[in-house]
């Protein structure tokens, strides 16, 4: 059992830097030739953005949200073939979640509301713009040393405590503070060209 | 791109928290899952006895192929044996 927990974080932690590495569209092509390594990184790099869309976006609740999420990925497997630009990954995969998402508050809002015409609402439109944007910031921190990345994801969007970091990462507490500012003036360097070193 | 300072980033870093790591793994084990479930399929195709038990408990069958069993899995297994 521990045997195959460890396998599996083995592969997502491969997974995850297959993703750092390749471009969409390289993911991609590897994906359709049946590369099972880089279908791990494709999910690995789209799963927190078809979260987010299903339970920022269209606030799903966490039982419709996995179910979309399952079938989004499900479709993207059976249907890459059918992409017609590689590089054009993101976009297909936010569009076809926002049907689904759709679909599920339709099919929901009929089982709750059956004698009444009211549609769903729809996707916050302000909370799309943010998670592209998210989404960028995100592909930016695959620029910073591993350390970097973990420390920032760790603090900002996995809400683990200075203490927590430390005891993860084998660092004394106090440096965590000071390590998250370095690294995130390294982060606002990969994200604004004009102020990176010359050196870069 | 002036608009990066730091308050902004770290709220953005924030805004993508991780998917729930069960979900994740069923969607990266979705080859595999596929291919246990032809293997099912096919069996039940060549043994009555097994398509009536995997008909009644679909779950079951997949959990005791060690394939979470997903919505859309589930889906496409019914369609399939049924």
């Amino acid at each position: 059992m521990a045997a195959a927990r460890d396998a599996g974080e083995a592969a997502a932690r491969g997974a995850a830097k297959l993703s750092e590495e390749l471009s969409d569209a390289k993911l991609v092509a590897l994906c359709r030739a049946g590369d099972e390594e880089a279908w791990g990184a494709l999910v690995e790099r789209f799963s927190r953005y078809v979260y987010a869309i299903c339970v920022q976006a269209f606030r799903l609740p966490e039982h419709d949200a996995e179910d979309v999420f399952q079938e989004v990925f499900a479709r993207v497997f059976e249907r890459l073939d059918t992409l017609r630009d590689d590089e054009a990954v993101r976009p297909w995969i936010a569009q076809l979640t926002r049907r689904l998402c759709i679909d599920r508050l339709r099919a929901g809002s009929r089982e709750i509301t059956a004698d009444t015409e009211e549609l769903p609402d729809g996707p916050d439109e302000d909370v799309l713009l943010k998670l592209e944007e998210a989404f960028d910031v995100h592909d930016a921190l695959a620029g910073l040393s591993e350390n970097c990345q973990e420390i920032l994801d760790r603090f900002f969007a996995r809400d683990e405590s200075y203490r927590t970091i430390g005891e993860a990462l084998e660092l004394p507490a106090g440096t965590i503070a000071s390590r998250i500012s370095r690294c995130l003036l390294k982060l606002r360097e990969e994200m604004t060209p004009d102020v990176r070193p010359e050196s870069r | 791109m002036s608009g990066y300072d730091i308050e902004r980033l770290s709220r953005l870093i924030g805004t993508l928290p991780p998917a729930p790591a069960a979900w994740v793994r069923a969607a990266r084990e979705l080859p595999r899952a596929r291919r246990e479930l032809d293997t099912i399929v096919e069996r039940a195709e060549s043994d009555a006895e097994f398509r009536r038990a995997l008909i009644a408990d679909l779950e079951s069958a997949l959990r005791a192929e060690g394939v979470e069993p997903t919505w859309p899995l589930l889906d496409e297994l019914r369609r399939r044996v049924s």
